[in-house]
C-alpha cells in the first residue's frame, strides 16, 4: 500500500495561503451580494417601507390606521413558516389571494417579475430566517 | 389713421394690458418660483431616483387635475396635502411605537397674494398634458351612496390604508383626499387611480386592475369629499 506523508509544516503553508486568498476570492462575491440588496432595499423602501416600516417590522407611518397590521419581515417565527412561493404571490396578486388582508394591494402591476423575486428574496435576508420553499 | 381708430386701439390696449400683465407675472412666476420644485413640461427623467429627488408634485397636467377655484384658495392659503410630504420616505423616522412622520423635514408651500393667485392659478389650468392622459368623460357622475362609497374606500379596496377620506381617518403615505371633491377633476381621478404610473412613474400607489364600476364608485365618492364629510 502507496502511503503519503504529508508533512505538517506544508499543510500549515497551504491553510494560510488559503486564508490570505479568501478575501480577494469571497469580496467581490460579497459586493455583489450588498449591492443586490442595497437596490432591492430602494424597492422596499419606495413600495413597502409605507406599511411595513423603516425596520422592517411592521410598523410603517400607514400602520396605526390599518384595522389588520402589516406584516412583521423581521421576525423570523412569523416569517419562517411561510413558503416562498406565498410570499412572492402576496407581493404579486396582494393580501386577498394568499387569504390575508385587502389593505396588502398587488404589485404585479407595477414591478416586474424579477423585482418581486429578488423583494421575495431581500425578505428572507431581512428575517434571516432562509427559504421555506419545502413547508 | 383717424382719431376714432387711434382711440379704439388705444381702448383696446388698455383693457388688454392688465391680462396681459398678469400672464407675464404668472410666467414668470412660474418659472421662477414653481419650477424649482415640480415640473412643468413632462419630464424626460422617468427614472425612480428622480421619483425620490423631486421636491413636489409634478405639475405639467395641473389644467386636467386641479379644480381653478380651490387652486386660488389654495395658493393663497397653502395647507400640506401629503402629511408625510414629497417623497414620503425621506420624511420619516423610526421610533419604539412605530414610524412617524419626522415634520422637522417638512418645508412649506410659498403662500401667494391674490392677484399672482388668480394669474399663476389661470397658468396651469393651461398646463394640459398629453391629450391621451386624462380622457374626458371617463367618470360617469354616477350617485354614489356614501355609505357605499366610504366602504368600498376604507374596507373592500384598501384605498385608506395610504389616504385619509376624513380628517385623521387613513393612511399619511399618500394625499389626503378628503377635500378631493374640492381640488381635484373626476375624470383626472378616474384615470390616476386606474394606472397611477402613468402620471407619476414607480409612484408607490399600486395598479388595482379595478373594474369600470369601481373606477366610477370610488371617483364618485371622493367627488363628495368636501373637507372631510361627503355633500
Amino acid at each position: 500500500m502507496l502511503t503519503v506523508r504529508v508533512q505538517p509544516v506544508r499543510v500549515f503553508a497551504l491553510a494560510v495561503a488559503v486564508l490570505l486568498a479568501c478575501p480577494r476570492i469571497c469580496a467581490p462575491a460579497r459586493a455583489d451580494d450588498d449591492a443586490r440588496w442595497a437596490a432591492t432595499a430602494k424597492t422596499y423602501n419606495t413600495y413597502c417601507a409605507q406599511c411595513h416600516g423603516l425596520n422592517r417590522n411592521g410598523k410603517g407611518i400607514n400602520a396605526k390606521s390599518m384595522a389588520v397590521q402589516p406584516r412583521d419581515h423581521s421576525d423570523p417565527k412569523g416569517m419562517g413558516p411561510i413558503p416562498d412561493a406565498e410570499i412572492v404571490k402576496a407581493i404579486t396578486d396582494g393580501g386577498l389571494s394568499v387569504n390575508k388582508s385587502v389593505l396588502m394591494p398587488a404589485w404585479g402591476k407595477v414591478l416586474s417579475p424579477q423585482q418581486i423575486q429578488d423583494l421575495a428574496a431581500y425578505i428572507r435576508h431581512v428575517c434571516n430566517c432562509g427559504s421555506a420553499a419545502n413547508h | 389713421m383717424s382719431r376714432i381708430s387711434f382711440f379704439l386701439c388705444a381702448l383696446a390696449t388698455a383693457l388688454c394690458a392688465p391680462s396681459l400683465g398678469l400672464a407675464a407675472d404668472a410666467n414668470a412666476i412660474l418659472s421662477r418660483q414653481c419650477a424649482q420644485c415640480h415640473a412643468l413640461s413632462k419630464p424626460a427623467d422617468a427614472s425612480i431616483d428622480r421619483l425620490w429627488t423631486r421636491k413636489g408634485p409634478d405639475l405639467y397636467y395641473a389644467g386636467s387635475k386641479f379644480n381653478q377655484p380651490w387652486l386660488v384658495e389654495w395658493l393663497q392659503n397653502p395647507r400640506r396635502i401629503r402629511p408625510a410630504g414629497e417623497f414620503y420616505f425621506t420624511h420619516i423616522k423610526a421610533t419604539p411605537d412605530g414610524d412617524v412622520i419626522d415634520a422637522s423635514t417638512l418645508t412649506s408651500h410659498p403662500r401667494l397674494s391674490k392677484g399672482d393667485a388668480d394669474a399663476v392659478a389661470a397658468a396651469l389650468m393651461a398646463l394640459k398634458g398629453p391629450d391621451d392622459l386624462v380622457r374626458k368623460g371617463a367618470y360617469k357622475k354616477q350617485p354614489v351612496p356614501a355609505m357605499i362609497g366610504a366602504m368600498f374606500f376604507e374596507k373592500l379596496r384598501g384605498c385608506a390604508a395610504c389616504h385619509m377620506d376624513k380628517p385623521g381617518q387613513g393612511g399619511q403615505s399618500g394625499p389626503e383626499l378628503y377635500d378631493a371633491g374640492l381640488r381635484l377633476q373626476p375624470d383626472f381621478v378616474y384615470a390616476y387611480i386606474k394606472q397611477p404610473q402613468r402620471f407619476d412613474p414607480h409612484v408607490w400607489m399600486p395598479q388595482l386592475d379595478l373594474s369600470d364600476t369601481d373606477l366610477q364608485r370610488l371617483t364618485g365618492y371622493l367627488m363628495t369629499l368636501q373637507d372631510g364629510s361627503p355633500k
